[in-house]
């Protein structure tokens, strides 16, 4: 008990002053799981749009697998893109391996079905409302892809913080690709579980309740901007 | 089945047009010229078809037999707009609503800008241009989707059954502004339940049943001696 809480004391200690080896960990995560949010939204809203609209042969098949695909296992993609990455594979000669861009590689084939399934659900729930109307306005496909990307955009701002959330909490895939190597590819995850296992309890805990702080924040942020929209938009 | 007189320019042309819907012929064979300039009133009971006759002219559906022609050509118009029953308004401000139309239109800039506050003060909703249009009440939402639309400045216009939902007052403002538009020399297609307003408004009714067209009058001569029997029933309906 004592251990537990000198441990909370120390993290709260290099909370308070920044310590640099913590704040080095947190802003890689904060790189690393933006910019595959990023990158998943670049993807995952118009494919998610698209599925939402259009009509083709194979679309509920596709619905389907990009819902199955949320439950992508991490460990399994980290595995796929370590074997693509690696010297061996077909994207080796790029020497991505061990980098954060394969960290956010990882991240992004893990997070992209989750922002397009749940942008499909929303986006075609605003579609079934706006269809006529856009179709009587002659709307092409594109415009009204960008309409309803745009109508829905506070509904899609929660997806993307939840896609946020799964990059940021994720340690499989990204200790796969990523190598846990300090200074270059650790992130708050994987050090919170190589730190735990080394018995460094001050660290990990001080690293756990900046993640949590940030999950909850990003949470009530996105709790509170949905509100605000709907009371100001209708 | 007698037929509207058509006035100068080009009409929009049903022939044998039928859509059928899981089976069932929603509308059978439908024959109709709709007049330009004219304001065409779509009368009948609930289940007749009329929804689906105003979707059909404005182009929203394809006939599944026969077909329909703007001005002789087969490809849809683009100066046309349509107001639903229940207005679907984005969910951006009022003003934003109509500059989106426009947009679509290819119409941006300071010419969007006075069409959508001229479009916004001839339905007297100027006032509420930067309010959210969702949060309107329900005959402000209707008079913003004739803004939307006039904004266009359409040659036809397709209404149906815009005050379905409407108080009195509310009801009387649309059709203030559906007469506006009428009088700038837009057609109007308009689909209602009620004979009272068809009879303030229209100049040709036609009279749906079963989804098929029992009657296409002038509308002086639809109030006076209905020359369906469908009509006749449907006027004595309203009397009774």
């Amino acid at each position: 008990m004592d251990t537990i809480s000198q441990s909370v004391a120390l993290a709260l200690r290099m909370l308070a002053h920044l310590d640099p080896q913590l704040t080095q960990i947190v802003a890689l995560s904060l790189t690393v799981s933006l910019s595959s949010t990023l990158c998943s939204a670049l993807i995952g809203l118009p494919l998610g749009a698209t599925v939402a609209i259009a009509r083709f042969p194979g679309r509920h098949v596709l619905i389907v697998a990009l819902n199955a695909a949320m439950g992508l296992p991490p460990v399994v993609v980290g595995l796929a893109v370590y074997l693509l990455l690696s010297r061996a594979g077909p994207l080796g000669e790029f020497g991505l391996l061990f980098t954060p861009p394969a960290m956010v590689i990882a991240q992004t084939i893990l997070i992209v079905p989750i922002v397009a399934a749940l942008t499909r659900q929303i986006v075609e729930d605003v579609w079934t409302e706006y269809r006529e109307q856009l179709q009587s306005l002659h709307s092409t496909w594109w415009q009204s892809t960008l309409t309803l990307l745009w109508d829905a955009r506070w509904s899609l701002l929660t997806v993307l913080l939840a896609g946020f959330g799964r990059a940021a909490a994720e340690v499989g895939a990204v200790i796969i690709v990523g190598g846990n190597i300090d200074g270059v590819t650790r992130v708050m995850t994987t050090a919170i579980a190589l730190e735990t296992s080394k018995g460094d309890l001050a660290l990990a805990l001080g690293l756990g309740i900046v993640l949590i702080t940030l999950v909850m924040a990003l949470n009530v942020g996105a709790h509170v901007t949905r509100g605000w929209a709907r009371a100001r938009l209708g | 089945m007698g037929e509207a007189e058509i006035p100068l320019g080009q009409p929009i042309v049903a022939k044998g047009a039928s859509v059928v819907r899981r089976g069932v012929r929603v509308l059978d064979r439908v024959d109709l010229t709709v007049a330009p300039r004219s304001c065409t009133f779509i009368l009948g009971p609930n289940g007749s078809g009329k929804s689906t006759l105003l979707r059909l002219l404005h182009g929203l559906i394809r006939a599944d037999e026969g077909d329909v022609t703007w001005a002789g050509e087969t490809t849809r118009p683009l100066r046309q707009a349509m107001v639903f029953q229940r207005p679907v308004l984005l969910r951006r401000s009022a003003a934003a609503n109509v500059r989106h139309a426009l947009a679509l239109a290819g119409i941006r800039g300071d010419e969007a800008a006075s069409r959508t506050h001229d479009a916004l003060a001839r339905v007297g909703l100027a006032h509420l241009a930067d309010r959210a249009a969702r949060v309107l009440s329900g005959g402000e939402q209707q008079r913003l989707a004739l803004a939307r639309a006039s904004a266009l400045e359409p040659d036809v216009l397709f209404l149906d059954e815009p005050t379905a939902s409407l108080d009195p007052p509310s009801t009387r403002a649309v059709e203030e502004i559906v007469a506006a538009i009428h009088a700038r020399g837009t057609t109007i297609v308009m689909t209602t339940h009620s004979l009272a307003q068809a009879k303030r408004l229209a100049d040709a009714v036609v009279v749906l049943d079963a989804g098929r067209v029992t009657e296409c009058t002038p509308a002086r001569q639809f109030f006076a001696v209905p020359c369906s029997l469908q009509g006749r029933a449907f006027l004595e309906g309203e009397r009774l």
